[in-house]
C-alpha cells in the first residue's frame, strides 16, 4: 500500500479542490433557504414555502432534485458547445473566487500575495459565461440581457476595485490574510482593544463595494439583464433543468463569496478579539464560525437591499456608476492616501 | 522543474492550437472565444514564471475587459450563429507573411539576446526572498522608480485616447 502524506503537494491540492466544491452548493443552499425562501417571505407577511421539511428546510433540496430529473434541452438553432459551457464558465468564475477567502489563521486554499486584486480578476470572468448564454441561446431575449449584463458588470466593475484600493492602501498588503492581520493589529485612537475594522474608517468604500457587489450580482435594484417583466429572464431564459440550477448556484455562491470578501475587507474577517493570529488550533476551529457569522451579516444587507428597491432604468444604472459611484470612490482614495501619509 | 515542464509544454500547445482557430473558424463569436484561450494561457504562462500579479493584470484586463468589449461590439452589430462564409477576404497571404516575418524576427532576438541561458533555480528559495523579488510590491517599486518614463508617457497616450473617444461620440 503507498502511503499517502497529508504534505503532499497533489494531495492537498485535492483536498482542497474537494472542500471549495462542498463549499459552493453548500453555501448557495444556506442563502438561498435563509434569505431567498425565509427572509422575503417574512418581509412580505407571508411563511414561504413550509411542506417539505421543518419549516419548509428541504424545499431547496427538493427543486433541486426536481432541476436534476428534467430534460436537458437545447433551442433548434443554439450554438451547442458555447450554450452547454456557459453556465460551467459562470461557476468556474466563482469557484476560483473562494481561493483567496482566509477562514482561519491556515485555513486558506492559496494565501496568494495577490490576494484581493486576483479575486477581483477573476470574478470579471463570469461576464464572459453570461455574454456566452446570452449570445449562444439563439433568443433576442438572451441577446439583450446579455448585452445588458456585460455593459452593467464592466460599469460597475471600476468603483468596486476603486473601492477595494482604499482598504489597501491603508493595510499596505493585496494579500487577503495580511489584511486580516493589519486590521487584527490596528489601533483607533491609540486603542487596540478591537483592533481596526476598516470599516470605520474606510465606510464609505464599504458602501460603494455593497453597491457593487448587487450590480455584479445583477440583484435588484440592478436586475436588469434578468429583468423578468421586460425580457422575460435575460441569459437564462433558454436553460433548464441542471443548467439552470447551475447558473442558480452560481449566483448564490458568488453572492456568498462577496459577502466573505467584503467581511474579510471591512469587517476583520475571521478573527475576533482574542483569538491567536499565529495558526493556533482553537483559532481555525473558531475562525470559520465567525467568518460565517460576518458573512451573514454582509449578506443580510446585501438581501435586504435586494428585496426592498425596485428596478432601475438602464440609463439611471449607468448614471449611478459612471457619474456618482466612480467619482466618490477616487475621492476616497485621494483622502485615504493623504492621510496615510499624513499620520 | 520537471512538472512545470510539462504544464509548459500543455500551455503552450493550447494557445498556438487556440492562435490558429481564431484565425481559421468561420464564426466572429467563436474566434473572440478561441482568443480568450490564448489570453487565458499565456496569463498562466506568467503564472508558471512566477508573476503572479501580471497574471492577474492579464486576466482582469484582458479576458475580463478587452475580449468582453470585443464580444459587446460583435453582438452589437452583427453576431450570427454558425458559419460566416463572408469572414475570409483576399489578404490572408499577406497576413500570413506579416505573422512569418514578426514570428522570425522575435525568435531571433530572443535566440540572439539569451541563446542558452537558463531560468535561476528556484529550488530552496523561500517564499518570502521571492515575494520581496518578484512580489506586486517589487512590480510596484520598479513602475514607479526604474520604469517611471514609460509609465507616465503610457498614461498620456491613453489620455489621448480617451479624449479621442470622446471627441468622437459627442454629436454636437
Amino acid at each position: 500500500m503507498i502511503a499517502v502524506a497529508l504534505s503532499d503537494y497533489w494531495v492537498q491540492t485535492a483536498i482542497k479542490t474537494g472542500v471549495v466544491l462542498a463549499v459552493i452548493p453548500t453555501a448557495a443552499l444556506i442563502l438561498g433557504y435563509v434569505f431567498l425562501l425565509k427572509m422575503m417571505s417574512h418581509m412580505q407577511s407571508r411563511l414561504g414555502p413550509m411542506e417539505a421539511g421543518p419549516h419548509g428546510l428541504l424545499q431547496l433540496v427538493a427543486d433541486g432534485l426536481k432541476f436534476i430529473q428534467k430534460e436537458d434541452l437545447f433551442p433548434d438553432r443554439a450554438d451547442r458547445f458555447v450554450f452547454a459551457a456557459a453556465p460551467l464558465v459562470v461557476l468556474c468564475s466563482t469557484f476560483l473566487l473562494y481561493v483567496v477567502v482566509p477562514a482561519g489563521p491556515t485555513l486558506i486554499v492559496e494565501d496568494l500575495s495577490t490576494g484581493v486584486f486576483y479575486a477581483l480578476a477573476v470574478s470579471s470572468i463570469s461576464v464572459l459565461g453570461v455574454l456566452m448564454a446570452g449570445w449562444a441561446s439563439a433568443n433576442k431575449y438572451s441577446l439583450m440581457g446579455g448585452l445588458r449584463a456585460a455593459g452593467q458588470l464592466i460599469a460597475y466593475e471600476l468603483p468596486m476595485v476603486l473601492a477595494v484600493v482604499g482598504v489597501v492602501i491603508q493595510a499596505g498588503t493585496l494579500s487577503l490574510q495580511g489584511i486580516v492581520t493589519s486590521q487584527a493589529n490596528g489601533e483607533i485612537f491609540g486603542i487596540g482593544l478591537i483592533g481596526n475594522p476598516f470599516i470605520l474608517t474606510q465606510f464609505v468604500g464599504f458602501a460603494i463595494f455593497l453597491m457593487a457587489t448587487q450590480a455584479e450580482l445583477t440583484q435588484p435594484p440592478f436586475d436588469m439583464p434578468v429583468a423578468e417583466s421586460e425580457i422575460v429572464g435575460g441569459y437564462q431564459v433558454e436553460y433548464t433543468g441542471f443548467r439552470f440550477l447551475i447558473f442558480f448556484i452560481g449566483e448564490f455562491g458568488t453572492a456568498f463569496v462577496f459577502a466573505g470578501i467584503a467581511a474579510t475587507l471591512f469587517l476583520g474577517g475571521w478573527y475576533v478579539p482574542g483569538l491567536d493570529l499565529d495558526g493556533g488550533f482553537l483559532s481555525n476551529l473558531i475562525g470559520p464560525g465567525v467568518l460565517f457569522a460576518k458573512i451573514m451579516l454582509v449578506a443580510f444587507l446585501i438581501f435586504w437591499v435586494r428585496f426592498t428597491y425596485p428596478r432601475l432604468r438602464e440609463d439611471q444604472l449607468q448614471t449611478f456608476a459612471w457619474k456618482y459611484l466612480i467619482p466618490i470612490s477616487l475621492l476616497n482614495i485621494l483622502a485615504t492616501a493623504v492621510l496615510k501619509v499624513v499620520l | 522543474m520537471v512538472a512545470q515542464n510539462i504544464a509548459f509544454g500543455v500551455l503552450a500547445a493550447a494557445t498556438s492550437l487556440a492562435a490558429i482557430r481564431v484565425v481559421t473558424t468561420r464564426n466572429v463569436v467563436h474566434a473572440a472565444l478561441y482568443l480568450v484561450v490564448v489570453l487565458a494561457s499565456v496569463g498562466a504562462l506568467y503564472i508558471l514564471l512566477t508573476a503572479e500579479f501580471v497574471a492577474a493584470v492579464q486576466i482582469l484586463v484582458y479576458v475580463g475587459a478587452i475580449v468582453v468589449l470585443l464580444l459587446f461590439g460583435v453582438m452589437l452589430t452583427k453576431a450570427t450563429l454558425g458559419e460566416d462564409d463572408q469572414l475570409d477576404n483576399d489578404q490572408r497571404w499577406l497576413g500570413a507573411v506579416i505573422a512569418l516575418f514578426l514570428l522570425g524576427t522575435l525568435s531571433f532576438v530572443l535566440v540572439d539576446a539569451f541563446g542558452d541561458d537558463k531560468l535561476p533555480s528556484l529550488e530552496g528559495v523561500s517564499r518570502a526572498t521571492l515575494e520581496a523579488q518578484r512580489g506586486s510590491g517589487a512590480v510596484g517599486d520598479a513602475i514607479f522608480s526604474t520604469f517611471l518614463v514609460p509609465f507616465e508617457v503610457v498614461s498620456v497616450l491613453l489620455l489621448a485616447a480617451l479624449v479621442g473617444a470622446i471627441v468622437l461620440a459627442r454629436r454636437d
